[in-house]
């Protein structure tokens, strides 16, 4: 990272003088590579659900050491809290005091993972109460976490159980340097839906994947990492950014399509390219988007509209293109923000068009599974881009720094990482899912 | 159609980058530069990365002596498998038109199963040679064994010696410029300013309208910040162009018709074109836009006046006709080379002249009139301006995807060269 803070906090004797100056030390975190190992360190699961030794077996087919109990080890890289079973806030206290216990052990770059179930208006008050505290106990233990240690949870609907291929797949992602900038985030599981990869390390292959904005940025971050995990990628942006899109296709043996998204018959073009050329289209990442900052009462309309057309009207079209087409399968990724979610100042036209973006997730779901295809979303927060790069340094540094609980921006590749994720068969069952990427930060960015 | 027995040599594509005017957005790019990025944009395109391909061929019109690989050299640089022979072809303004004929000949032949043709130009970054007697001093010195030799060739260079001889476009024959010559054409084949005007006026607004409806957005890839042709205005009227004042045959006095607006402007710019055998393209799953049917050069005695030096395709399209069994009206699209507009209307109007045709070309009647909604529908280098050796390619691409988007019919290509030579072709839509 060519962050020079991170750097000078973190090594030598500056490392020290900022340890006795009790300076914010942004941890280097723990990314994902295809030779390093999928934890740190043993698994400790707690807990004692149905199939929790089914589990912990599978586990130990993913070449991890895995503890039920503790077993007196010096280090761990990850902890599991079976917490789904559990009725009543007070029988909380066992786990949640085991949990505790074990966290001084966690190697940097560890792994806290619950699960446990939605919390219903249907539930009984008891164990409505037991589940959304859960949700809060998480949130909070992920703050509480260090040297780029993370905590989250997966969340299990009804019908689905610790072994579904999405609770695996959510499990393995937050497990894996992949969910390296996730933090405090719950992944929720809906159906049984999914397949593991047979290879972890190409969970794409033989998929055709189309990124739209891929020129550079966050969009050519997914385009190599689709490309990495084994998909055959079209890249796609507007035609004057094309110099920069070849070389990205170069790269990782794409072909190009310079479109504005915009067009009409953006989708037509793309499943012409797609599927005339690759033979089918199975993977859609909406990443193409815009900024046009202005405060509300200085906006004109040529700012407000592109934005709209550009962010949120074009995916509108495009899906219903692909609907229609009735593309087996089809999982469709969009680039939602935490603009969307928290708010931003100056840019209500650009969260009117990411939260259009998760409203738009998450109702169409029900439209894509029907087709056994799937959509999601993912909202970043601090991304360490050309674009932020622009923000003046002390407002970036108080960005990126201290509001979020891993006190650093995110980088491309942790956006592209969580992107290929919900892009995979493993991910079917989290159909619908709105992912933050943001290490957990309290605001928009 | 021309010759059953061979196999069709397809055009699969192209790409091109931007052109730009001389000393403008690609100063300070050379011709191996530039021709590297417009394979790098074709390789992005269709997939070709890490693929051997049969041979890319191209050229440059303007190239130093040190470029004597720059096809080779560009490869080299780009995603294809360095195992892709290239090889650098020379033909003037041809240059593009012959790269390509030859590939689709060899394709035709089963020779190679897939190729790359196209060219490069600039000339802002042209080579610059030292002057003729600078340059035999300099010889002299490097054949010199002793100090005093040395010493005495040396002591032969006069400051006169040291002004460079910057390449032109002039006709080393006659010492006439491009222009000048096509001027004594203009005026003998009776083109007026008015028409020639016009002629440049639709150039510019047909390619204007074609990057509007986004036409050349699989045809070409921005460089160096540049998106679109930087010569283009979109803006142009008849009566800024009438404004303009003779730049060519200004010896002529009041028929000097021939001004800025009217002529091709000196321009940077790289082309290319995918060509392969219909195995090649189905089995890479690629788009087949068209056919490139066949091709003919002429040459003329432009020397002795016999003849105007840019009027070549007029006689290489007699043959080509004859030679494929059609008539000059049975095509669909006409994309003749805007080297300047009188060359375009001096060329229709010779086709249409019956002395001409009869006494020059040998026919029994004239070849006839073209029906001129079917002339460089999307603009022609009069608005995108003219690289030289980047022509051929930048038109063929063009061409086949025009023949491709209507699904039928065929389309004669022109262009005419430097040392009164020309190149004409014929590209025809799939079946």
């Amino acid at each position: 990272m060519a962050d020079k803070y991170m750097e000078l906090v973190n090594t030598g004797m500056t490392k020290k003088l900022a340890k006795l100056l009790g300076l914010p030390r942004p941890p280097r975190l723990r990314r994902y590579g295809e030779t390093t190992p999928l934890l740190p360190g043993p698994v400790l699961v707690l807990g004692s659900s149905a199939r929790a030794q089914e589990l912990s077996d599978t586990l130990m087919g993913w070449d991890l050491d895995v503890r039920r109990h503790d077993a007196g080890d010096a280090k761990l890289g990850g902890l599991v809290l079976l917490l789904d079973e559990l009725t009543h806030p007070e029988q909380l206290s066992p786990l949640m005091l085991a949990a505790g216990a074990a966290l001084r052990k966690l190697v940097p770059g560890a792994r806290v993972v619950s699960i446990s179930r939605p919390a219903l208006d249907t539930d009984a008050p008891a164990l409505a109460a037991v589940r959304q505290g859960i949700d809060g106990a998480m949130r909070s233990l992920g703050r509480e976490m260090r040297g780029g240690a993370t905590a989250n949870g997966i969340v299990l609907t009804e019908g689905t159980d610790l072994l579904s291929p999405g609770t695996l797949g959510a499990l393995r992602f937050f497990f894996s340097g992949r969910s390296a900038y996730v933090d405090g985030q719950f992944l929720t599981v809906r159906s049984t839906d999914g397949e593991l990869p047979a290879d972890f390390h190409k969970p794409l292959a033989g998929k055709v994947a189309v990124v739209t904005g891929a020129a550079r940025g966050i969009g050519a971050s997914i385009a190599r990492t689709l490309a990495r995990d084994g998909a055959q990628l079209v890249v796609v942006d507007m035609p004057a950014a094309g110099e920069a899109l070849a070389a990205v296709a170069n790269q990782i043996g794409a072909t190009t399509l310079q479109l504005d998204v915009t067009a009409k018959d953006a989708a037509q073009q793309i499943m012409d390219h797609a599927i005339g050329r690759h033979g089918s289209l199975d993977i859609v990442v909406h990443n193409a988007g815009i900024t046009r900052d202005k405060l509300l009462a200085n906006m004109d309309a040529a700012r407000w509209d592109s934005v709209i057309a550009v962010n949120i009207a074009s995916q509108l079209r495009m899906n219903e293109a692909f609907l229609a087409a009735k593309l087996p399968g089809l999982r469709v990724v969009s680039l939602a923000s935490t603009s969307g979610i928290a708010g931003n100042r100056g840019q209500t036209n650009y969260a009117a068009s990411k939260g259009g973006v998760i409203g738009m997730v998450r109702s169409s779901a029900k439209l894509f599974a029907e087709q056994g295809g799937s959509i999601a979303a993912v909202a970043p927060g601090f991304i360490e881009t050309e674009m932020t790069a622009k923000i003046p340094l002390g407002t970036r540094t108080v960005a990126r720094m201290v509001l979020p609980s891993l006190m650093q921006g995110g980088l491309p590749q942790d956006v592209a990482e969580a992107i290929s994720f919900l892009s995979s068969d493993a991910a079917a069952g989290l159909n619908g899912q709105v992912l933050r990427v943001c290490g957990q930060s309290l605001v928009g960015a | 159609m021309s010759q059953p027995s061979v196999r069709n040599a397809v055009i699969i594509g192209g790409n091109r980058i931007p052109f730009a005017r001389s000393n403008t957005a690609y100063v300070n790019a050379s011709n191996q530069d530039m021709f590297t990025a417009a394979l790098e944009g074709l390789v992005a395109r269709f997939g070709l990365q890490g693929q051997r391909l049969g041979a890319v061929a191209g050229g440059a019109v303007l190239k130093h002596s040190k470029d004597f690989n720059l096809v080779r050299e560009s490869v080299l640089g780009s995603s294809l498998d360095p195992a892709t022979p290239a090889y650098d072809v020379q033909m003037a303004c041809a240059t593009g038109m012959e790269a390509i004929g030859s590939l689709a000949n060899k394709i035709k032949l089963g020779q190679i199963e897939s190729g790359i043709g196209g060219g490069v130009d600039t000339t802002s970054d042209a080579p610059i040679a030292v002057s003729e007697s600078l340059r035999g001093i300099l010889l002299e010195l490097s054949r010199a064994r002793s100090t005093k030799a040395k010493l005495a060739a040396l002591a032969k260079i006069r400051p006169s010696h040291l002004a460079p001889s910057a390449p032109g476009t002039g006709e080393p024959r006659t010492g006439l410029s491009m222009g000048d010559h096509q001027a004594l054409t203009t005026k003998a084949w009776n083109i007026t300013r008015e028409a020639q005007d016009e002629l440049a006026l639709a150039s510019h607004l047909n390619l204007a309208a074609a990057y509007d409806r986004g036409f050349f957005n699989d045809l070409l890839t921005p460089f160096k910040g540049l998106s679109r042709d930087n010569n283009l205005r979109a803006d142009s009227t008849l009566e800024k162009l009438a404004k303009l004042k003779p730049a060519f045959g200004k010896n002529l006095g009041e028929a000097a018709t021939m001004t800025a607006g009217n002529s091709t402007p000196l321009t940077d710019g790289a082309s290319t074109v995918l060509l392969g055998s219909e195995e090649f393209a189905a089995a890479h799953d690629l788009p087949m836009l068209a056919n490139f049917v066949d091709f003919e050069a002429a040459a003329v005695d432009f020397v002795h006046g016999a003849e105007g030096l840019l009027m070549a395709p007029a006689y290489a399209t007699a043959r080509l006709l004859e030679r494929n069994n059609l008539a000059l009206q049975d095509f669909d699209f006409y994309e003749i080379h805007e080297a300047f507009a009188g060359t375009v209307l001096a060329t229709l109007a010779a086709w249409e002249d019956e002395t001409f045709c009869r006494e020059k070309l040998g026919l029994d009647a004239p070849l006839g009139a073209i029906d001129r909604g079917k002339l460089n529908v999307n603009g022609s280098s009069l608005a995108a301006g003219h690289p030289f050796a980047a022509t051929g390619g930048r038109i063929i691409a063009s061409t086949a995807k025009m023949l491709a988007e209507k699904g039928s019919g065929r389309a004669l290509v022109s262009v005419c060269a430097a040392g009164g030579q020309g190149v004409v072709a014929i590209v025809e839509a799939r079946k």
